[in-house]
């Protein structure tokens, strides 16, 4: 009876059977919401790491690693080069679905939280997430490929990339939070927050939680209108066009 | 006050918006043209993507130019038949051009084709405007007589079949350099998000002998029927669209253009050709400068599959 309560709660923890931390994890917010002043917004992650008298004794302090990742889309980078004089786009690169968003956050840089071999096994920080390429119909990682660091490069510079080894704060050695900030031309859709628990450089919990960004409102009833009406959305444009149109010969009428 | 553009995707400060459409729309008040050419690469230039302002342009230009027409209107100074027989050309030129707006952008040569079609239609027509007014004003400031115009001269064109009167006009001309027009107009609205109407103005004068009294009213009919089409197509074929960012510049745009014309008629008619002459002149410089220096990123990321 007794192993097999101790079975579940190990189950039940997730973590490594040497030991028996919980790592809890919260956001302030499960739904963001875009309406006509959205200019982004910033959410806090909140978790605590629980012991019991199980868990084994850390000579190390604690690290956490929170992983968010947004919503999958296909995407192609390109690269301009001189042809005639002027500057135009020759190559490009399909990128199968890579995360339109990706924040690494972590209380300190990752290669002192854990080893290279460990980053690798689980995909810890930008450099090691798996970001696949369509070459010929088929699907592969190209290794130090320019074009590759030219999207990381790029998502970086609009914000939608990130990588900081201070975002996260413990309040207490073992309460911590973080700050994920969301610029305002995040995309839409699901969003994807997985934490991970270091103690002396191995991963002993880990937790994940979501969030949404959902646009509402007016909108909301914008793009739905533009996407799935496109004839009556552009006839409506085209109304208001000629109505701003007659009331401006309207009220400016000198004749 | 920051408002967030449902379809563009990005935040704007509404009184920027708003200030170029009243900029802009003071200049196409004071010249009489659409002013698509400054206001596309304007939204460009704060962020928006190079499709969707194209897109949204039509309509503020459809906007400003039914406003100028109205007025044209009531002074009896437009020539329907002329503006209906350019139409007819124009919507096919406008659905072949969102065609190639379409195709294009799948290709990834859309801010290329947007880029050298500016830098060459504007390059041309602005030395062609600088020379001509330059000209004119060298010639009065010589204090001999304006340039007659040849009267009537009929080029082989005009010959062509399909005649057809055009009463207010007062010329008799075939139908099919007509359509040409209209259709070169309506493809290069679609693709550039510009109303036309500085191609339109000269292209009657000198092409059609139409008489300058009925061309501006015509142009101005033929601009908001061409850019009204335009509108709905982009807005069906690459929900492109983006009604709250061109409610915005309409506003600006019909309000300036008003305070634009009264401008307008307080400076000479070829002092005006060479301020706008110079304006376009310096529009195409500033992409031909973008296509041929070395940009500082090689790289740039679209996202496949539309803007939404």
């Amino acid at each position: 009876m007794v192993t097999a309560a101790l079975a579940i709660a190990a189950l039940l923890a997730g973590a490594a059977p040497a030991a028996a931390e919980r790592l809890i994890a919260s956001l302030t917010n499960h739904h963001v919401m875009i309406t006509s002043n959205y200019t982004g917004v910033e959410l806090v992650l909140f978790g605590s790491v629980e012991r019991d008298a199980a868990s084994a004794a850390r000579s190390g302090s604690y690290d956490i690693v929170a992983t968010v990742s947004g919503p999958r889309e296909p995407l192609r980078t390109r690269r301009k080069q001189r042809v005639l004089g002027i500057w135009v786009n020759t190559a490009s690169r399909t990128f199968v679905d890579p995360p339109s968003y990706l924040a690494v956050l972590a209380n300190r840089p990752l290669e002192a939280i854990t080893n290279a071999d460990n980053r690798r096994k689980l995909q810890l920080g930008i450099a090691d997430t798996p970001l696949p390429e369509l070459i010929n119909n088929d699907i592969g990682e190209v290794s130090n490929d320019p074009f590759r660091a030219a999207l990381v490069r790029l998502m970086r510079e609009r914000g939608l990339y990130s990588e900081e080894a201070n975002a996260v704060t413990f309040l207490t050695p073992t309460l911590f939070r973080a700050s994920i900030k969301l610029p305002a031309q995040v995309p839409v859709g699901d969003y994807t927050v997985d934490v991970k628990l270091f103690a002396d450089g191995n991963l002993v919990a880990h937790t994940d939680s979501a969030f949404e960004i959902v646009k509402v409102g007016f909108e909301q009833f914008v793009v739905d209108a533009a996407r799935d009406h496109g004839l009556l959305y552009g006839l409506a444009t085209a109304l208001m066009a000629l109505l701003t149109g007659w009331i401006a010969s309207v009220a400016f009428r000198r004749d | 006050m920051q408002i967030f553009l449902p379809i563009a995707d990005i935040p704007v400060n509404v009184f920027l918006v708003l200030a170029m459409g009243l900029a802009v729309g003071f200049i196409s008040g004071m010249f009489g043209v659409g002013g698509g050419f400054l206001m596309t690469p304007l939204l460009i230039f704060i962020g928006v993507q190079p499709a969707v302002a194209v897109a949204s342009v039509t309509s503020h230009v459809a906007a400003s130019s039914f406003s100028g027409a109205i007025a044209y209107w009531r002074r009896r100074a437009i020539d329907v038949t002329l503006a209906l027989t350019l139409l007819a050309g124009g919507i096919v030129g406008s659905a072949g051009g969102v065609a190639l707006f379409t195709w294009l952008r799948a290709l990834d040569q859309l801010d290329l084709m947007i880029g050298l079609s500016y830098v060459t239609l504007l390059g041309v027509v602005g030395v062609l405007m600088v020379g001509e007014s330059a000209r004119a004003i060298i010639r009065s400031r010589l204090g001999k007589p304006a340039e007659l115009r040849r009267p009537g001269s009929h080029v082989w064109f005009h010959g062509l079949p399909l005649k057809l009167r055009f009463k207010r006009s007062k010329v008799y001309v075939s139908a099919i350099p007509v359509l040409a027009i209209g259709f070169i107009i309506g493809f290069l609205g679609a693709v550039m998000g510009i109303g036309g109407g500085f191609l339109l103005v000269p292209m009657l004068i000198y092409l059609m002998r139409v008489p300058t009294a009925t061309v501006i009213g015509t142009s101005m009919v033929l601009t908001f029927l061409t850019m009204v089409s335009a509108t709905v197509l982009h807005a069906t074929t690459n929900h492109l669209v983006d009604a709250v960012l061109a409610l915005i510049l309409m506003i600006g745009g019909v309000i300036g253009a008003q305070f634009g014309a009264h401008a307008g008629q307080r400076i000479r008619g070829e002092w005006l050709r060479l301020l706008l002459g110079l304006l376009v002149l310096a529009v195409g410089m500033r992409f031909a400068f973008q296509l041929v220096v070395r940009p500082d990123d090689l790289y740039s990321i679209r996202v496949i599959g539309g803007g939404l």
